[in-house]
This record gives structure tokens, C-alpha cells and sequence, in this order.
């Protein structure tokens, strides 16, 4: 075991943590704004990795160049999502909630297995390919772009929520959407611009990870896990806490990879979580 | 106020409702005589497959519906159930029978353990931990050499029908009343626990956690007492599943569609209440077997299609469940005047 392999692992688990991080800031976006957890993230997750496939098999369009359509996309899959499911359910018990939004999951990963059969697929020879070599320490290019796009949506994320003005509005709905509505600000168009920007982060990871991961129909439930755990982590509702969680996660998965064993990656994460949750219920940056 | 006390007090625990008893009793005695009337053993499978699942479902309602707490991993205890039964069968030749409460108390233990650090947060959190604990232990069965790994645990069957063994091979029907008496049993005591003290307190728990709180009653250790009565339901569920066909690996006894469908099962037939599972099973299972029969065994993806369909419009137009259609003073006490 040399240092070699450990900085290696390090530089693997920080890339794959800056797209956790990413994957978790929509799903911290929704929560925060109508504390509620969106089950089928995972799920929209694997259907921006397909749509950029197919835009790829179908009209030769390179995962790079079809970002900015796996964005619209997916942000119009979430105003469809807060339109016709969500809407319904603001005020319901939180167990409705879950159970809603779980049911969405299982509809569009068995509907996505109906008509893409669970085959795995991968783009062949993306614009992004090869690897960089620094030292002894090997970075695939595809990752390292891939996570630099994650970190460079994240801050614009950041920027977007805390800096304009409807980033500042979607903070005052998600703080008490009554006074909000007071002030004028329509708490139903707040949700259904939440929904579309939390997805069309996932828009982004996906989009970007399409270029190197195998792209099937289950591909999300390990991401959606990992971005759970890394909102709890973070913090439920904090979008910064998010940033901080997704490396923690990356970390702790390539290392204990490395140093434990490589089969049991989601106990370590799990373990993580447990920890947290008891020693700091509310999470790093939490306010819940 | 003394004289509602009284009231309440003089109340007996039975429905005092006779037509509800009589209904329930005839049924009863319907369920017992059916394998009489010659059925074939595709409808013994059914019945067998809507007992079963009518009972994991009710456990899921003891901790989603009487506590209030989502549990997304329930799939664990129904792998521990199978597990217990069938490794100390094949390794020590301890009869199922035994080993059934064994499993229930791994289950206990389990539950115990999951419970004492995520309940005292809110749902979110012990949902997703139990989502994760659902996966983690398909993943930790996946890979452990001793109970076969990946390949499983295949029972040695027995050359003869055996009741110290539970393995019927010529006919379904003592599967049929094994699970029956496993149902009834359940459905009985479950059906006490929602009149009981603790019953209620479960639910002040669910509705209320500060209210319950300022009236003593302990929120966190109520929660983890559903969880364990939860958890100690459905690994019995798991043993006889795997005495029943006698083939038992982790991507069929940890699959996470168990926990879905236990869900959904509730869901769909009316969380809280103690009738609503079984009209959920009653409803789902037949769906679930009819279409592996007509679209083939590639089926599975069409009917979780519909479960997902349903499980949205349930909870946007009925989240009461399909029992909310019926009137509710049938089901209830008959009102003392």
C-alpha cells in the first residue's frame, strides 16, 4: 500500500463527490423549499443519463453538446412532476408524501424497463476520453471534466439561490410560504421553479457522467442513496451543507474501497450516516 | 366526564356489533372449508400468496399506520425470517418450528438496534436509514460464504411430507392452513394492539408527538416498540415463505420489491387500519399472479407499472385507502348511547 494508491483513491472519491454534491443540492432545493424528500431523484437521475444516450444513438449528438437539452428536459420533467403529482400532495400527511413520491419511482424505473429493457449501455468514444497523468496518480478525463462541470453548476446554484432575485424569493418560500404569498411572491410558481431547477442539476450530473458510466435502469438507486444520505448529512434544506456531505461521501467510498473492501462501499456510507445522525441530528448545516 | 369514563370503561373489548361477527366468522369457516371443495392448487397458491402477503403488509401497518413512522427496508426482516429457518435446518436440523421464533427474535434484536438511533429524529431520516438497511443487507447476504452467498441456501428436502420438517410435497393444502392459522392469529392480536392501551398510545404518538409528550407518554420508546411488534410480524412471514418453496437467496428474500409491496398493499387498502391490508392483498395479489400468467414471466415490470400508478392516485385522491369507501360505523364499536 503506497501513498501512490491512497492519493489516487482520494483524487477518485473527490471527483465522485463533487457530482454527489450536485445530485444532492436538487434534492436539498426541493426539500428546503417544500420539505419534501423527492424518492424518485434516483430515478430522474437514470432518465437524463438515457436521454443523453439516446440524443447520442439517435442523432449523433455528443453527451457534451446535449447538456444544455438534458437541462430543459429534465427541468420540464419537473414542472410535470410538481403539476400533476406534487401539486396534490403539499398538504398531505409526510407518509402520503413518501409514499407518493416512492410510487413515482417504482412507475418511471419499471416504465423505463419496459421500453429500454434493462441492457446496459454506454456511449462509444464520447469527445471526452483518455486519461491525464500527473506523477503516478491517473485521472480520467471524462471524471475530471465531469466533476469540475458538477462544481461549476453547484456554485451557480449557490449563486442563483442567495443572489437573485427569484433565488431570494424561492428563500422566502421556503421560510414560511404564507408570508411570502403576502409579499407577493406565487408559492405554486416558487414550487414549480424549484422542481425545475433541482432536476436540472440532476440534468447536469447525468448529462456529464453519461460520458463514462453505464448507462441502465437501475443506474439511479445507488446515486439517490448516496444523495440522501448526503442531504441528511449536509443538513436537510442547506444547499452548501450538501457540498461538503457529496465530498465526505466520495471519500469515505473510494477509501474504505480501498482500505476495507471494495464490496461493501454503502455500509461504510451507511455507517456515516449513522454516525452523524446520532451525534448531530440536524446534520452539519442543518436547521431542522 | 366521570360518566363518559364509566362508559368507556363498561365498554367490552369485542365488536358488540353481531352482524360484524357473524360476518367475520362465516368467513372464517369459509376460509377453513375451501381447500375441501377441491381446489386446484394454482387457486391454493393464491390464497396462500394473499395470507402471506396480507400479513407483511399488516406489519408494515403496525409501524407506518399505528406509529407513523416509514420504514422503505421491511424487506431485512422477511430475509431474516427465511434465513433463521432454513440455515438451521440445513445446518443443525432444527425444526422450522423453532427456528421461526428464533428468526422473530434476530428480527427483535434488529429492530431494537435500527430503532433506538433513527426514531428519536423525524420520518425522513428513518426512512431513508431503513431504505439503506434494506439494501445493505441484501448486499452483506450477497457476499456472505457461510449462508451460500450470492447462490443461496437450497433446504434439503425431505423424502416424505413432513410436519416437524414443514415440507408438504404432494398438495398445497397444509401450506393453505399453516399460513391460514398465521393469518388469523396475526390479524387477531394485531386487531388487540389497536384496542389496546397501547394502541391508542401508538397513535397520540402518530398524531401528535408533543401532545403525546406532555401526557407521558415516552415518544421515541413507543416508536421502537411498533418497529420491534413490526419487525417480529413479518419474520415469520419470511420462514414460512421459505419452507414454501424451499429455494431461498438473497435477490429474492432481501429484494427491495418486498418492501414495495408491502407499502403499496397498505397503502392502497388503508393505512391505520387494521382491515386495510387485506383488502389491499386481497385486491393486488390476484393482479400481481394473473398478469405473471398473461404476460409471461417478463411480467414483472408491467404490474410494478400499475403499482406505481396506483400508489400516485391513491395518495392523491384517497389517501385514506379503498376501506375509506366503507362506511365507517360498520367497522367501529357500536355506539353506546
Amino acid at each position: 500500500m503506497t501513498s501512490e494508491i491512497i492519493i489516487q483513491a482520494i483524487v477518485t472519491g473527490l471527483m465522485m463527490g463533487l457530482i454527489y454534491a450536485l445530485i444532492a443540492a436538487g434534492l436539498s432545493l426541493i426539500f428546503g423549499l417544500m420539505e419534501i424528500v423527492n424518492f424518485a431523484h434516483g430515478e430522474h437521475l437514470m432518465l437524463s443519463m438515457f436521454s443523453s444516450f439516446w440524443l447520442w444513438s439517435l442523432f449523433g449528438l455528443d453527451p457534451l453538446f446535449s447538456i444544455p437539452i438534458t437541462i430543459l428536459l429534465l427541468a420540464f420533467c419537473g414542472i410535470i412532476t410538481h403539476y400533476f403529482l406534487i401539486r396534490y400532495i403539499l398538504k398531505a400527511k409526510m407518509l402520503i408524501q413518501i409514499c407518493a413520491t416512492f410510487g413515482l419511482s417504482i412507475f418511471i424505473r419499471s416504465i423505463a424497463q419496459l421500453l429500454w429493457t434493462p441492457d446496459f449501455r454506454n456511449v462509444d468514444k464520447p469527445l471526452l476520453e483518455g486519461r491525464i497523468e500527473i506523477g503516478s496518480v491517473f485521472i480520467g478525463q471524462p471524471q475530471l471534466y465531469a466533476s469540475l462541470v458538477c462544481l461549476v453548476a453547484f456554485f451557480g446554484l449557490y449563486w442563483f439561490v442567495t443572489k437573485t432575485e427569484t433565488g431570494l424569493a424561492l428563500q422566502a418560500t421556503a421560510q414560511d410560504r404564507h408570508a411570502a404569498e403576502i409579499l407577493g411572491i406565487p408559492s405554486n410558481k416558487m414550487f414549480a421553479i424549484g422542481w425545475a431547477i433541482g432536476l436540472g442539476c440532476v440534468g447536469v450530473a447525468g448529462g456529464m457522467m453519461a460520458n463514462y458510466f453505464f448507462i441502465f435502469t437501475d443506474v439511479g438507486i445507488n446515486f439517490a442513496l448516496f444523495a440522501f444520505v448526503a442531504v441528511a448529512l449536509g443538513g436537510f434544506g442547506s444547499i452548501i451543507g450538501c457540498l461538503y456531505a457529496g465530498i465526505i461521501i466520495g471519500l469515505v467510498e473510494s477509501l474504505g474501497g480501498l482500505l476495507i473492501d471494495p464490496s461493501f462501499k454503502l455500509l461504510y456510507v451507511f455507517a456515516i450516516y449513522l454516525l452523524v445522525v446520532i451525534y448531530k441530528p440536524q446534520g452539519l448545516f442543518g436547521r431542522y | 366526564m366521570d360518566s363518559k369514563l364509566e362508559i368507556a370503561k363498561s365498554e367490552p373489548i369485542w365488536n358488540t356489533n353481531n352482524r360484524v361477527i357473524s360476518i367475520i366468522a362465516g368467513l372464517v369457516i369459509l376460509l377453513f372449508a375451501l381447500p375441501l371443495f377441491g381446489m386446484n392448487s394454482f387457486y391454493l397458491h393464491l390464497f396462500i400468496m394473499i395470507f402471506m402477503h396480507a400479513v407483511m403488509a399488516q406489519s408494515w401497518n403496525v409501524i407506518a399506520g399505528f406509529s407513523g413512522q416509514i420504514s422503505l427496508g421491511h424487506g431485512a426482516f422477511f430475509g431474516i425470517g427465511a434465513y433463521a429457518t432454513s440455515f438451521f435446518y440445513m445446518e443443525y436440523g432444527i425444526t422450522p418450528w423453532i427456528s421461526i421464533f428464533f428468526g422473530m427474535f434476530v428480527s427483535g434484536i434488529f429492530a431494537v438496534l435500527i430503532g433506538i438511533p433513527m426514531l428519536r429524529l423525524s420520518g425522513h431520516y428513518f426512512a431513508i436509514a431503513t431504505l439503506l438497511i434494506g439494501i445493505s443487507f441484501q448486499v452483506v447476504f450477497q457476499r456472505w460464504d457461510l449462508v451460500g452467498a450470492a447462490s443461496g441456501l437450497w433446504v434439503t428436502m425431505t423424502p416424505e411430507d413432513s410436519w416437524s420438517a414443514l415440507q408438504f410435497h404432494s398438495s398445497k393444502a397444509p401450506y393453505y392452513y399453516v399460513f391460514l392459522m398465521f393469518f388469523l392469529i396475526t390479524f387477531f392480536l394485531v386487531w388487540l394492539l389497536s384496542r389496546s392501551k397501547l394502541g391508542y398510545r401508538l397513535r397520540a404518538v402518530r398524531d401528535d408527538p408533543q401532545a403525546a409528550l406532555s401526557l407521558c407518554i415516552n415518544v421515541s420508546n413507543y416508536k421502537i416498540i411498533a418497529y420491534v411488534i413490526s419487525a417480529m410480524i413479518m419474520a415469520p412471514m419470511g420462514s414460512l415463505f421459505a419452507q414454501y418453496i424451499l429455494i431461498i437467496d438473497p435477490d429474492r428474500v432481501f429484494n427491495i420489491e418486498i418492501s414495495i409491496i408491502v407499502l403499496l398493499i397498505t397503502v392502497l387498502g388503508g393505512i391505520g387500519n387494521v382491515w386495510g391490508p387485506i383488502i389491499g392483498a386481497a385486491i393486488l395479489v390476484p393482479i400481481s399472479e394473473y398478469s405473471r400468467i398473461y404476460l409471461g414471466g417478463t411480467g414483472g415490470a408491467v404490474d410494478l407499472i400499475f403499482y406505481g400508478l396506483i400508489l400516485m392516485i391513491i395518495c392523491i385522491f384517497r389517501p385514506n385507502g379503498l376501506i375509506s369507501f366503507i362506511p365507517k360505523d360498520i367497522l367501529e364499536r357500536k355506539k353506546q348511547r
